[in-house]
């Protein structure tokens, strides 16, 4: 078991025959994912890595019954290519670009209310993994491993590593998501954990979070109303300056909230381990 | 983009909104010019952060004599690490009241906000830690901004009743700014009402979202290259590096801005006090690496680097090679540690230490080794960080 993501998904990429969209769909289907199409408007009737291209979304669904998608389109087009999955049936939609304005992610926000069935994941986040099973986005599988561990994260590399490290120590995961480090996103910590509260093949949860925003306090506040779940958090940018930019649109502290000490107190008063660096995580978690 | 005052008001003033007469001066002499121009003049100095009026960086000038001997003080001084580049002299304004005005983006609604408020002039976040109840809110649809009849509730709601009608219109044309030019921020404090009744913008405040330069070249043509800030900022940016200066002497370099950060926790853990925070984002290419080693290495108080890639389809050899290529074509002398993970990685450690460069085995193993290799309290020599193409401004 897992969580959104499994080996029976449907998936599609948006910007399938671009440079991006072509190098990870081919890491995906090596993974086992049924990515059954792509979209790129313009080429639709051609196929591009063993898989049909349609023009638009809808078309791709009515031929192949797509139920996911991820987007690899450049960030001027992305904010749509977000609203055209939604408003043609997507349920999962994963959108790898980054550097889409925020405005434009205000508005799809807006937008997805009225499709309440769409949940997405991102934008600027590295997708997510089903180790064993099926991937969307850019996630390594080679250093996951299947097993009972959700992991959750907002950044890229800090969740490699720590997938990593995980694995070497044979502590293997039942689904890993990275929601992105943007200040307006879709899914998340708390979306996510209590997915993994539902999903019975999760036993333990590892929250990698990092300054700025205050999702990891309401994460927190989730957790602290009881869980059957053992949970580590980590925090990165405890040491960052404030009102410093640390490349992530995210990590800006405001105020009192979203500083790396306000999240750890959070994590703590909620019965959550806090980690203080990543290599702590695996001893946490035995 | 975060604009200075006199450009934020340049670009209110293109919206409709009503601004002081002023003029931007670059010297004391100028300063002088300006106020015997436009009579009585507050001597503000420009720089893009908050708090100058409390770091003594606004002064009121009478005369010329008053004006120039503002400017001497305040050009050059340091206001919260940035030196002031200029001075805009605005005409002093007969206040009558000051209201607060400001649009942002409610990051925890993933909304925008507009925010009105009787109490300006006033430091904004004590007002709303104080008295939240005085902060009028309303968040606009993103589609199509705010209702005729939503800015009247807004400005009820914040008791500025009488002043309806100029507010709605001076809001409506503030919320320009977001379809407009992308703004992430746009903020009058305080909005000034004179004692002829007119409305005025006192300050003003925009932000403008990087991720939308691509529409608002214009903007970056004319103001990006006047916001003189950090030497190794500016640097950084013009060689397309996500670069934030720090005061420490250890350089640091990842690949992610979550991976980066951590290793600047991790530093900071084992001693050492970081120079800077460089993302040099996926991939690590021999390329980048060296535009942002040549950056840290321009900063005179940089002791050593450490590097810390986690190489996810990356080829943990070809970022070893890379990483002395670019060591290399600078010529650098200073302690270099590397952490690098990935496939290939082994290899990779290898070519380091061939190559003379210590590998850590993780990034906390890293972390403590440059910190002891950076221990020394003697300076280092221009000899020792290379030979720099492009150094400028270092010193």
């Amino acid at each position: 078991m897992s969580i959104l993501l499994d080996s029976s998904t449907r998936v599609i990429v948006q910007g399938i025959t671009g440079r991006e969209g072509s190098l990870h769909t081919e890491q995906m289907k090596s993974l086992g994912t049924k990515v059954v199409g792509g979209v790129s408007p313009g080429k639709g009737g051609t196929t591009h890595l063993g898989v049909p291209v349609f023009n638009t979304v809808a078309d791709a669904i009515k031929a192949t019954g797509a139920n996911a998608s991820g987007i690899f389109v450049p960030a001027p087009f992305a904010a749509d290519a977000i609203m055209e999955a939604a408003a043609a049936g997507i349920t999962l939609i994963v959108c790898i670009t980054e550097g889409i304005p925020i405005q434009e992610m205000i508005r799809v926000k807006d937008f997805l209310r009225g499709y309440p069935q769409a949940r997405l994941l991102g934008a600027n986040c590295p997708g997510l993994i089903t180790p064993g099973q099926a991937k969307i986005g850019i996630i390594p599988q080679r250093i996951t491993k299947p097993g009972s561990i959700g992991l959750v994260s907002r950044s890229g590399t800090l969740t490699y590593e720590v997938a990593s490290a995980l694995s070497a120590a044979g502590m293997g995961q039942s689904t890993i998501v990275g929601i992105g480090g943007d200040p307006v996103l879709g899914l998340t910590f708390r979306d996510v954990i209590e997915m993994f509260e539902k999903d019975p093949a999760t036993t333990q949860v590892v929250l990698i979070g990092e300054i700025g925003g205050s999702d990891e306090e309401h994460a927190a506040e989730l957790l602290a109303r009881g869980t059957r779940l053992k949970a580590v958090a980590f925090i990165s940018g405890r040491t960052a300056p404030e009102g410093k930019r640390m490349g992530h649109a995210g990590a800006i502290i405001s105020g009192n909230r979203g500083t790396a000490k306000s999240k750890e107190e959070a994590f703590r008063k909620a019965g959550v381990t806090v980690a203080e660096t990543t290599d702590e995580i695996v001893g946490m978690l035995r | 983009m975060k604009l200075l005052e006199y450009q934020a008001k340049e670009v209110l003033a293109s919206l409709g909104i009503a601004i002081p007469p002023g003029e931007v001066a670059r010297t004391p002499d100028e300063a002088a010019w300006a106020c015997g121009r436009l009579g009585p003049v507050a001597v503000k100095a420009q720089v893009p952060v908050g708090g100058r009026g409390k770091a003594g960086g606004i002064k009121v000038a009478r005369t010329p004599d008053e004006a120039r001997r503002a400017a001497e003080q305040i050009i050059g001084m340091d206001i919260k690490g940035f030196k002031v580049p200029l001075v805009y002299c605005e005409a002093a304004l007969e206040i009558e009241r000051e209201i607060y005005l400001g649009f942002t983006v409610d990051r925890d609604a993933r909304a925008n906000i507009l925010m009105l408020s009787a109490k300006g002039g006033m430091d904004i976040e004590q007002v709303a830690d104080d008295s939240p109840d005085s902060i009028a809110r309303l968040y606009p649809n993103p589609w199509r901004g705010p209702l005729d009849f939503e800015l009247t509730q807004l400005v009820f709601d914040a008791g500025l009743g009488d002043l309806a009608r100029p507010l709605m219109a001076m809001i409506k044309k503030l919320y320009r700014a977001v379809p407009d030019y992308d703004a992430l921020t746009a903020e009058i404090n305080p909005l000034v009402v004179t004692k002829k009744g007119d409305v005025v913008a006192g300050d003003a405040k925009l932000e403008i979202d990087d991720n939308a330069a691509w529409r608002h070249k214009d903007l970056e043509q004319k103001y990006g290259a006047l916001i003189e800030g950090d030497p190794y900022e500016v640097e950084a940016k013009k060689r397309g590096l996500t670069y934030v200066s720090l005061d420490g002497d250890i350089g640091i370099i990842g690949n992610g801005a979550g991976l980066c950060m951590s290793t600047l926790d991790l530093v900071q853990r084992a001693g050492g006090r970081p120079s800077n925070f460089c993302d040099i984002g996926g991939g690590a290419k021999a390329e980048v690496v060296e535009n942002a080693l040549a950056v840290i290495l321009m900063n005179p108080k940089v002791k050593g680097v450490v590097i810390n890639v986690f190489g996810g389809i990356t080829r943990g050899d070809e970022v070893a090679k890379g990483i002395i290529t670019a060591r290399d074509n600078l010529n650098m002398k200073l302690p270099l540690v590397v952490r690098l993970s990935g496939t290939n990685e082994e290899e990779g450690r290898e070519i380091l230490k061939r190559n003379g460069i210590e590998p850590g085995v993780n990034a906390w193993a890293a972390a403590q080794k440059i910190v002891e290799l950076t221990k020394s309290d003697a300076p280092t020599t221009a000899a020792a960080r290379g030979s720099l193409p492009g150094e400028r401004g270092g010193e």
